[in-house]
């Protein structure tokens, strides 16, 4: 690392690893090499990215509910193009429906879990001081920022707006849409580039930096779950920023990739040479996006098993099987992508393939959840909140994993592909699935990054809450996907005969999402509140066993009092014979 | 605050940090030229008629191109070499002869593209050149960046010799383990393209 000069201008390191230099406030919260302070950037405009993609579904869900009905105030605010006299254009619709998607994912969870928590706390919980590459984290983190920035500003195309042909951008819709698509391409490249740099630098602080003892098997779950996640970002997005420079070339060059010879497009066959195949940009896109499933989940599964060891004061049960599950399921997303496919005439050979494929993943992933619910067994549970949002995440998951089995069957995969049972079983993966998880690492690690506890009645408001109304949105999904409504109309399903006994569960989902809205209110508070005034704490608030507690919170530059060393696995919970119920990695003997 | 094995060894392990991000960044690049080579087969064997390569593009300069990428290769160890036998005087020239092939490829290349958009083939055209253009521009854009670190590694970025040999050299392995795949994709990319 190179030397620096602070103000009074003596050496820093001559001077020694005890002290630290004074930054600047740009040097130390916006151009910041510490991986605290840029896990916090990541988890903040993750944070408000889920807001802001949250919002974009709200307003979707009026569309859904009440179909053409004017919101006269929502017209003036949303501009006379976007919703005139408060009636939503079909356009805008699009855009709303294709960005939701695209902020939920590359904006929203991913940074919030993987460069937000696993920032934050990987380097913590392995001992280092940093991140391997503190320069490229940096980095990382602001092409992300230019990513959000550059699908955020195609809102504003004064032709068209952002994207409308969904998060998945299908061709050849997607090579003829407006000028939206090519800055959400332009974005995808911006945010595909910041998780590789990202992916490489945990992969190589986990291998390099551990602290002396920290075998791979003494690792806390969550670093496992972070070190396989990485793989998956470093192998997996690659090809889809393939498929994103041949859809741009498509769309710019006048290439025909993905389109095919003698396409028609509002009655004339379409200016390009052709020969393409748009089936192509399902299989590139799909390899990124189911391991990206996987990417979305395994982090809050991490977060999950953190927060249970702790709160169960016992070891997780069956610690081994769950690692070798991670990898085997890791492995195994990399070929289980074309189960998405399944009605696209691909054929019935490669049907049979994927779907043997996607039954054999189910089974890692159920001995993982198996393992957590187990771990709960004859603990003395303390019902905190980060412990409320882990054990709601089991069922959640649960329901979300066990619904995708049909969805997985070549065969039932039929009447169901594209209904709302679609959009209510991956919800439940991703949304009280995964972000319950987030949930619970906010409020468990919160405390180590700002040294004050969040309040516990607010928290447990938030968790009420979120919980009913998470459940009142996507459940009555299932009901309307099984009496066969598309997830693709724009009214709801209004105009369609064989829909109406099953629209009022439109309006229930919307309420439901509304209350939703209001119920992250106590969150927002408290997470502002107890940065003032929370209650102060320690080092090691929760008496947990792993390194992170090891430092002081908030940990200084450079983490750690003394460079910790690690005797033991990472959950020593209720030892026998010992006169505390926590033996933590960092303690000797 | 010092970040751990940014040169010397971890001792279970065996590798400083940069050796490993190098290899895993190259793993990605695999995968991004993986799936454009998949894209080709794809898209070929998909066609109802499909050019051969020697009959529109120029293969005695793609050979050409193809035996001055080998050479930087050969120079761009020489340099580490050099550094490794810590000849700084011998690793200067090396290095810039690895910059300069690197140039010579892109001139060479050059003529090659000016040449095809003169005979009005364009990416457009159909799906062979498409898939040309695509796949040489993004190896382009690949020497592009490999001759932009291996110059700064010539000329300012070799200030680090005098304070920490060691550490430069490393640099320098791992731009040039970059440089020897960019070469390895042209190697993939010339009979695919050219000869096939």
């Amino acid at each position: 690392m190179a030397t620096t000069k602070t103000a009074t201008g003596h050496d820093v390191h001559a001077a020694g690893a005890g002290h630290h230099e004074e930054l600047g406030f740009l040097r130390k919260y916006v151009f910041s090499t510490d991986h605290k302070m840029i896990g916090i950037q990541y988890a903040v405009t993750g944070l408000l990215f889920l807001l802001f993609g949250f919002s974009l579904m709200m307003l979707m869900r009026w569309q859904l509910a009440y179909p053409g009905q004017a919101v006269a105030w929502l017209g003036k605010l949303l501009g006379e193009n976007r919703m005139p006299g408060g009636v939503m254009l079909p356009e805008f619709y699009n855009e709303l429906g294709a960005m939701h998607g695209t902020i939920m994912v590359f904006m929203g969870v991913v940074p919030l879990a993987v460069g937000g928590f696993g920032n934050f706390v990987l380097p913590l919980q392995i001992g280092a001081p940093d991140m391997a590459f503190p320069k490229i984290n940096m980095l990382s983190y602001q092409s992300y920022f230019l990513g959000g920035v550059t699908m955020i500003a195609s809102f504003f195309i004064p032709e068209g707006g952002a994207a409308q042909a969904g998060w998945t951008s299908y061709p050849p819709l997607a090579n003829i849409a407006t000028s939206g698509q090519t800055w959400w391409l332009v974005g995808m490249i911006f945010l595909i580039t910041s998780s590789l740099l990202g992916s490489i630098n945990f992969i190589v602080t986990t291998i390099q930096l551990r602290a002396p003892g920290l075998t791979f098997m003494r690792f806390p779950f969550f670093v496992w779950a972070q070190f396989v996640t990485s793989f998956l970002l470093l192998l997996a997005f690659p090809p889809l920023e393939a498929a994103g420079v041949l859809q741009l070339m498509d769309r710019v060059a006048g290439t025909s990739f993905f389109m095919p010879t003698g396409l028609v497009v509002s009655g004339q066959v379409a200016p390009n040479a052709g020969g393409g195949n748009p089936l192509l940009w399902q299989h590139l896109f799909w390899f990124l996006a189911h391991p990206e499933v996987y990417v979305l989940i395994l982090p809050a599964m991490g977060i999950v098993a953190e927060v249970i060891a702790n709160n169960t004061r016992k070891p997780l049960w069956g610690y081994r099987s769950m690692v070798y599950s991670l990898g085997f399921l890791g492995f195994m997303s990399f070929i289980v992508w074309a189960h998405h496919m399944f009605m696209t005439g691909m054929g019935t050979v490669m049907s049979t393939f994927f779907q043997t494929t996607t039954m054999i993943i189910s089974i890692p992933s159920v001995v993982i959840l198996t393992a957590l619910i187990l771990s709960l067994w004859g603990g003395s549970i303390r019902f905190t909140t980060p412990m409320l949002f882990a054990l709601a995440f089991l069922p959640m998951f649960g329901i979300g994993g066990l619904t995708g089995l049909p969805l997985g069957l070549s065969v039932t995969d039929i009447p169901l592909h594209d209904t709302y049972y679609v959009i209510a079983h991956f919800h439940y993966v991703v949304a009280p699935g995964t972000l319950f998880g987030l949930m619970a690492g906010i409020y468990y690690w919160y405390p180590k990054a700002t040294g004050r506890m969040m309040n516990e009645f607010l928290g447990k408001l938030h968790f009420w809450g979120s919980f009913v109304f998470m459940n009142l949105v996507f459940m009555p999904m299932f009901f309307l996907g099984l009496a066969g409504v598309s997830r693709r109309l724009f009214d709801g399903g209004e105009t369609y005969q064989f829909a109406q006994p099953a629209l009022h569960y439109n309006v229930m989902s919307s309420w439901g999402a509304w209350m939703l809205g209001i119920a992250q209110i106590p969150f927002i508070i408290n997470f502002f509140w107890s940065m003032k005034a929370g209650k102060k704490v320690g080092a090691n608030p929760w008496e947990a066993t792993t390194l992170e507690w090891a430092a002081p919170s908030p940990p200084p530059h450079g983490n750690f009092d003394h460079p910790p060393e690690v005797h033991r696995g990472p959950y020593e919970y209720s030892v026998p014979g010992r006169t505390t119920d926590f033996q933590p990695q960092f303690e000797r003997a | 605050m010092e970040i751990p094995y940014t040169v010397a060894a971890r001792e279970d392990t065996g590798l400083n940090n940069g050796k490993i991000g190098i290899w895993l960044f190259l793993a990605s690049e695999v995968m991004l030229f993986g799936a454009l080579f998949a894209t080709y087969i794809l898209l070929r064997v998909g066609s109802t008629e499909w050019p051969h390569g020697y009959t529109i593009l120029n293969v005695p300069l793609a050979t050409f191109n193809t035996i001055v990428l080998i050479s930087s290769s050969v120079t761009m160890v020489m340099a580490w070499a050099s550094l490794m036998r810590r000849r700084f005087g011998t690793f200067r020239l090396y290095q810039g002869a690895t910059v300069l092939l690197g140039g010579v490829f892109l001139m060479v290349k050059y003529f090659e593209y000016s040449a095809k958009f003169h005979h009005e083939l364009f990416p457009r055209t159909n799906n062979f050149m498409a898939i040309y253009f695509t796949l040489t521009g993004l190896h382009m854009l690949h020497v592009i960046g490999g001759m932009v670190v291996n110059a700064y590694l010539w000329g300012p970025g070799s200030k680090l010799y005098k304070t920490n040999p060691e550490w430069f050299t490393n640099r320098v392995e791992n731009s040039g383990l970059f440089w020897h795949f960019v070469d390895l994709v042209w190697i993939f990319l010339f009979p695919t393209l050219y000869l096939l």
